[in-house]
């Protein structure tokens, strides 16, 4: 069945950056207020989850050549290993370090490495919710 | 404050995320989860001695003051436990290079496995109880990768009850921590047990601690919530079995184990008498349904609720006899299991069915998987000097000292059904005319599964006959269980 | 406010208990995330419904909420996640498999596969 879908996919070319902006921008604000790795995670894959319902799984891939069980593992060890860098250094795990710097454009900044851990779950929720819609997805 | 207790953890957590990559290469596969099972399991041993030495470590997360992080606490119960656990998964993992198929190989078999050993020996070091929830989601959401893999239908029609059965017991969970937090503001273990004590356990504790009971109870397979255990477990594959067989209902043994010598000791005649009661319920349903099956696994399976009865029977004496003997049948009962699953797994593969009536005489084509499958029976059984033997004796010692005389007799008299029960395999299985047998597997396959399978059984031949050198440790573990007061010193002083 | 909250979470429940008694798959796991939503809606409840301040952030207030709650509740949320959509998948693919999504006509599974 051939189905005239020019509207959604000349939208979802654009819906997708501002939901994907939008999730990074959740991801960023969960520093200080609402937000973090996981509902941005889950936003980011939803940009991805509409450009899948406009096009389809193959050209999608095409598009975004990403194998998503890599990322599980890519999100799982930096989580792991923010988690257990403070091993080394004879803090207790799980141990967070923050201060404040001084960023070009930006400004002062905090910056905290709890940071990389939601980095890390970002990438596993991107992944693991990817993986699932493949996998229903894929056999017609 | 001591990271060192983690690694057992850790090491298998960051090993699975490896092995994640590189799905295609088998040798990659096979060597990463031996190599990370043989370094966690090095640091377990050390562990093990360091808290012979040093007594209980702990190490709370992100160096937060005692109550307020989550604290991980290692003492003899949790490190006794944890090296089983990872001793038994090299032999299973070995095991299972031979027989789990090369297509379950390539499909995220071996980062399962790690990521249920995480899973398991978080669950058995944790001393945060909504910690104690997430490391058993841990192990619940590996285990069912685990149990659906290969997507055979009977394994599709098992894994859904398997599934829905946990997840409804994790909502339990849940609600059940909320209602405790509700109570004592706190989910430090080692603050639960202060506070509780500080309340002095009125009805409200006791209805939290049957609430308790039902959830790690449904994970544990007592009566009457064992009833998903056969179905589920039998839909797994042998290598799978013989990992969920060891592993699986040991950490809701063990969480009931802690729950009831830490926090819920203040309302004995209630939920102690009540758990005893329980387990010897538990012990009946098992050898009934143990002696109802003609199917080998089943015959198994049910074995595994006995031997929880056997335990917990234990737990309820609440004296140090009672406990020790818990955890040297605990221990026992996880290597008994293993080896057990692993032989009828050679036994399902050389004959390629699991109905009894259709197995026969195998004796004659293979005597020395018939002699080993004695010892690992009469081991199961308790007959001395093999390993049931001294958990068994310990936990009816415990059982007369508290005054449970009738009940400590029965649980003797029920080790006379569970050799009924497995010697029945020995019968049909070895004795008697030869039968036509579609072999799954070749002969040689069936030898290489065979080395591990004896490694194991000669491990468990060793425990029992080596009970006397082991007694030091079972004693300080029995003694951390039977005095609350050890577990939170650590943990408030753990500095 | 905790009568209410008792009989959101009550019907939460009910409405759980009597969906996952049903015999479609997809029900059923309906009805496990209704039962996660009580369970979540029940700590929260648990933690108390005071409606203090935030317990960061603003320098000077006494009289914090308790900060753990909605911690656990999103840990739980989040397992509850994973849960549901392996479930999903997993009743997707026996559906395939098995031609059914009727509970009961799985039962038992047949010896040949093996």
């Amino acid at each position: 069945m051939k189905t005239n879908d020019m509207i959604i996919q000349f939208t979802a070319k654009i819906v997708f950056f501002i939901i994907f902006f939008f999730a990074i921008h959740i991801f960023l604000a969960g520093h200080y207020t609402p937000g973090g790795g996981f509902v941005g995670g889950l936003l980011a894959s939803s940009a991805i989850v509409l450009l899948v319902l406009a096009f389809d799984i193959k050209t999608v891939r095409t598009v975004i050549p990403v194998n998503y069980t890599t990322l599980i593992g890519i999100g799982l060890l930096l989580a792991l290993a923010t988690a257990a860098f403070p091993m080394f250094k004879g803090d207790p795990f799980f141990t967070h370090y923050f201060d404040y710097f001084t960023l070009p454009l930006i400004g002062k900044t905090s910056l905290h490495t709890a940071m990389l851990f939601d980095t890390g779950v970002f990438l596993v929720v991107v992944g693991v919710t990817m993986t699932i819609i493949q996998t229903i997805g894929e056999d017609e | 404050m001591n990271n060192f207790l983690l690694l057992p953890i850790i090491i298998p957590f960051f090993f699975g995320m490896i092995l994640l990559f590189g799905q295609k290469s088998l040798r990659f596969q096979r060597g990463g989860a031996m190599i990370g099972l043989i370094i966690s399991f090095a640091c377990a041993v050390a562990l093990l001695f360091k808290v012979k030495n040093d007594g209980v470590q702990t190490v709370t997360f992100g160096g937060w003051p005692e109550p307020f992080g989550i604290t991980m606490v290692s003492d003899m119960v949790s490190a006794l436990l944890v090296t089983t656990t990872l001793l038994l998964a090299i032999f299973i993992v070995w095991y299972g290079f031979n027989s789990i198929g090369t297509a379950r190989e390539h499909f995220y078999y071996y980062p399962a496995i790690m990521m249920i050993l995480t899973g398991v020996n978080g669950a058995f070091t944790t001393g945060d109880i909504f910690n104690l929830f997430v490391f058993f989601e841990v192990l619940l959401m590996a285990s069912y990768v685990l149990i659906v893999l290969g997507g055979t239908k009977k394994q599709l029609a098992g894994s859904i009850k398997y599934i829905l059965i946990n997840v409804i017991s994790s909502a339990l969970f849940v609600i059940s921590v909320a209602y405790l937090y509700s109570v004592v503001g706190t989910l430090n273990m080692a603050d639960i047990a202060l506070k509780i004590a500080e309340v002095n356990q009125p009805g409200i504790i006791t209805t939290i601690a049957v609430l308790f009971l039902l959830v790690f109870g449904l994970k544990a397979a007592i009566f009457p919530l064992y009833f998903w255990l056969p179905t589920s477990y039998a839909a797994a594959p042998p290598p799978v079995l013989a990992l969920f067989g060891a592993l699986l209902t040991k950490v809701g043994v063990y969480a009931i184990m802690r729950t009831y010598t830490l926090f819920f000791i203040h309302d004995l005649s209630y939920t102690h008498e009540l758990l005893l009661w329980l387990s010897v319920l538990t012990i009946i349903a098992g050898c009934i349904g143990a002696l109802a099956y003609f199917d080998i696994k089943q015959i198994i399976i049910y074995n595994i609720v006995i031997a929880v009865g056997v335990i917990l029977f234990g737990v309820a004496q609440m004296n140090e006899d009672g406990l020790t003997g818990a955890m040297f049948y605990l221990i026992h009962d996880m290597i008994i299991k293993a080896a057990l699953f692993m032989l009828i797994g050679i036994i399902v593969y050389k004959t390629g069915t699991t109905d009894l009536r259709k197995m026969g005489g195998l004796m004659r084509s293979s005597p020395v998987l018939g002699w080993f499958y004695l010892i690992a029976a009469f081991g199961l059984a308790g007959i001395p000097p093999l390993s049931g033997f001294v958990g068994k004796l310990l936990i009816a010692k415990g059982g007369f000292e508290a005054g449970n005389l009738g009940t400590s007799i029965f649980i003797l008299a029920s080790s006379l059904l569970v050799l009924l029960s497995v010697i029945r395999i020995f019968i049909y299985a070895f004795w008697g005319e030869e039968q036509p047998t579609k072999p799954i597997l070749s002969k040689k396959q069936t030898t290489q599964l065979f080395i591990p399978t004896a490694i194991v059984i000669i491990i468990s031949i060793a425990y029992g006959v080596g009970a006397e050198w082991l007694t030091p440790f079972m004693n300080d573990a029995g003694k951390t269980l039977a005095d609350p007061s050890i577990y939170i010193d650590a943990v408030f002083k753990g500095e | 406010m905790e009568i209410i909250m008792a009989f959101v979470i009550g019907l939460l429940f009910t409405a759980a208990v009597y969906l996952m008694l049903s015999r479609s798959l997809l029900r059923i796991i309906i009805g496990t995330g209704l039962l996660s939503h009580g369970a979540h809606l029940l700590i929260l409840t648990m933690g108390g419904l005071d409606g203090k301040a935030p317990p960061v952030l603003t320098d000077g207030v006494t009289d914090f909420a308790d900060p753990l709650p909605q911690a656990l509740i999103l840990t739980a949320i989040v397992i509850s996640f994973g849960v549901t959509a392996f479930f999903l998948v997993l009743a997707y693919r026996s559906y395939q498999e098995l031609d059914t999504d009727d509970i009961s006509a799985m039962k038992g599974g047949s010896e040949d596969d093996e």
